[in-house]
């Protein structure tokens, strides 16, 4: 059934047809809708789920956490200062192996306050053990609440799908809402390994632990990230074969014969497909690559497309003060074992939802196709620098 | 006399506790009233510690540790995460020290009192951050010495009340428990179960090192709080007030005072701030007892 909706409605769509168990969350613009929205099918009948309104983020992913803990599938939403305030949680969660799901809409950190978007929230939580999923569609959303499920409960880590703030979150989009008895082939009920239930046993979980173990702990962790690219991979194929839609972890688009390839992430991946057909038509060999996942990073598939291209841009949406953007360290690292590592620009756009126009990125692309790179950072669009 | 505690242990040998711990009497006493169909959810405290450490436990529950903050949070995720996969009977208990009650955790608790969430909530007051080596918190009382609160900056605030925290926000059922006092406390617990909704009680735990006292003193010193009114024996169900235990006639607040090393350095007009401090908030109970009585109509407030 097809349905015209916003970027938020579409998480919480995704969070019914997944049918998530617990949701405990608290309302952050811009992502108040997603709860609302679940409030009210909640409230219809329409979704079989307990909405904790708990009174803060921090407490969102902890309630999350006793829920997925005690065996039900736990779902939340947030932005920006929320996911910040859930920090210590989302450790928590990956370190505790529990499959909650959150979306997060990607909103840039305050002060000063801001409500736009950037992905810096996000990419600051690169490092906590959570899948992330970057969106670029809002049908994609919707599908990416359904997978991420599958996977995090394949694989025992948190994972979260995050989309821009206004452009994806505020944008109304036709959204294919799948039948559920066909989601339910795909995902079924959650069944965790282990559980709270008294009947089952009284372990304790999560005691103090001192170095003869917490290092294996940790290598499993890692373990389960690099099982999770070929999850993903897989249940993504899955998807695809039942639901007639799939993500390439690393997509495309012209990129097969480019000369030039510029990576992309989030809605500027849609549009720099108008600035690819610009520069196409004016001679240059440019493609672009969508890159829908940073962690786990999906460095064969990166190294995969970059392979022969002359020159290579990274276009971050955001910034690792004292470094450089994100995708940008990533995309570089894992091209530097490749006998053939061609040069690579790293440019740094739309931070605090600047917006990210089709001429921005044609700008990109020509300054790619043009000259090789100078400094790690180069700022577009911005009245400084 | 028929003893009407139940005989079952649910915390067994293994706990890591310091001689004399009150804690671990605490929960013992609470397991036997709740029974084995129970969940802890335990943030970082002493008994974050005293389990054991992995892979044992020493307790016959299932036991999930979590964040410092977050008892209250992840009772009520674990108690909604039963609730719809049909599981309506388990206990889900959350079990914290007063740090982790009053501080840090009072966020989440008074989100899951005003959500009125299906949890019991139990705080093991032994009035300082004891597991992490007797820092003040904001149940220490007046006149405490604590490591931040050293003897020249001795503790001059006074001891937050959380019990009435917890009545004002209109809470099921609240009440205050001693250890010393088990029989009292062992009936409380087994009351909080028997109620749908959140219910807080406040269960007065001795620390040998950190109050700076015998071990074996350690029943006595509970007793003594109890006796001399430093630490009041009540109740608070659907906003009546009922005094459990009142003594005919306080003992001086002395003789609780100098079993402790934590308060040996009061000169006799902190020994008076602390007595006045004691017949203060004993007329303020008494008067809540007879006006909620008033007010509400409920059953007789005496004991």
């Amino acid at each position: 059934m097809k349905k015209v909706l916003t970027g938020n409605h579409a998480v919480s769509y995704g969070s019914m047809l997944a049918r998530a168990e617990v949701v405990a969350a608290y309302p952050i613009t811009p992502q108040t809708q997603i709860v609302e929205k679940i409030s009210e099918l909640c409230a219809d009948g329409v979704m079989d789920a307990k909405f904790i309104k708990v009174e803060s983020e921090h407490s969102a992913m902890a309630a999350c956490i006793g829920a997925s803990a005690a065996g039900a599938r736990a779902f939340t939403a947030t932005s920006a200062q929320g996911l910040a305030l859930m920090d210590e949680m989302l450790h928590w969660a990956a370190h505790a192996r529990l499959p909650v799901v959150l979306a997060n809409i990607n909103r840039s950190m305050a002060p000063p306050w801001t409500i736009w978007t950037d992905q810096n929230d996000t990419i600051s939580r690169r490092d906590t053990g959570w899948i992330q999923y970057y969106c670029e569609s809002n049908q994609e959303v919707t599908d990416s609440v359904i997978q991420a499920f599958k996977v995090a409960e394949q694989v025992e880590l948190p994972a979260m799908l995050v989309l821009d703030s206004f452009y994806l979150s505020h944008t109304s989009e036709p959204v294919d809402l799948a039948d559920i008895a066909l989601v339910d082939k795909y995902l079924p009920k959650y069944q965790a390994k282990h559980d709270l239930d008294p009947a089952k046993g009284h372990p304790a979980y999560g005691a103090l632990c001192n170095d003869e173990w917490y290092y294996e702990l940790q290598i499993k962790m890692q373990w389960a990230m690099e099982k999770a690219l070929d999850v993903i991979i897989a249940e993504d194929a899955l998807f695809g074969e039942m639901f007639g839609r799939s993500y390439p972890v690393v997509e495309g688009y012209r990129a097969d014969d480019a000369e030039y390839l510029v990576f992309v992430s989030s809605t500027i991946a849609s549009t720099a497909k108008d600035a690819v057909d610009r520069a196409r038509a004016e001679g240059i060999k440019a493609g672009s690559a969508k890159v829908r996942l940073l962690r786990p990073f999906p460095k064969p598939q990166i190294r995969k497309i970059a392979k022969g291209k002359k020159r290579l841009g990274v276009i971050d949406r955001n910034i690792s003060y004292g470094s450089e953007g994100a995708f940008y360290t990533e995309i570089k690292s894992c091209l530097y074992h490749e006998l053939q590592r061609p040069e690579i620009h790293g440019f740094i756009a739309g931070l605090g939802g600047r917006d990210v126009t089709v001429d921005a990125v044609y700008e990109m692309i020509k300054i790619t196709a043009g000259r090789s790179p100078e400094t790690d950072i180069n700022w577009q669009g911005a009245k400084l620098a | 006399m028929k003893y009407s505690i139940p005989t079952e242990e649910y915390v067994t040998s293994g706990t890591v506790a310091c001689q004399g711990c009150g804690a671990v009497l605490a929960l013992r006493y609470a397991l036997k009233a709740l029974g084995p169909d129970t969940v802890l959810s335990v943030p970082a405290c002493c008994w974050s510690v005293i389990d054991g450490p992995f892979p044992y436990s020493s307790t016959l529950v299932p036991l999930f540790h979590t964040a410092f903050e977050t008892a209250a949070a992840a009772a009520s995720g674990i108690r909604n995460g039963f609730a719809i996969r049909g599981n309506d009977h388990t206990t889900v208990m959350a079990w914290a020290g007063d740090g982790g009650t009053v501080d840090i955790g009072i966020q989440a608790l008074s989100g899951a009192v005003e959500r009125d969430e299906d949890i019991i909530y139990v705080c093991y007051d032994n009035e300082a951050y004891m597991n992490t080596g007797i820092q003040r918190s904001g149940s220490t009382p007046w006149g405490a010495w604590t490591t931040t609160t050293p003897v020249r900056h001795f503790k001059k605030e006074e001891k937050k009340d959380m019990v009435e925290i917890m009545a004002a926000h209109g809470i099921r059922y609240t009440a205050t428990a001693c250890v010393s006092h088990a029989e009292d406390f062992v009936k409380k617990m087994k009351k909080a179960k028997q109620i749908r909704g959140t219910k807080y009680l406040q269960v007065f735990a001795s620390c040998p090192p950190g109050w700076k006292m015998q071990s074996e003193d350690s029943i006595k010193a509970l007793r003594l709080a109890v006796q001399t009114g430093i630490w009041p024996l009540y109740e608070v169900e659907n906003g009546v007030y009922k005094i459990n235990h009142k003594p005919k006639e306080f003992k001086p607040v002395e003789e609780y005072l100098k079993l402790q090393g934590r308060f040996r350095h009061l000169k006799p007009e902190d020994v008076e701030h602390v007595t006045r401090w004691r017949d203060r908030r004993w007329k303020l109970l008494e008067a809540k007892v007879a006006m909620t009585r008033e007010l509400y109509g409920a059953e007789a407030a005496e004991t």
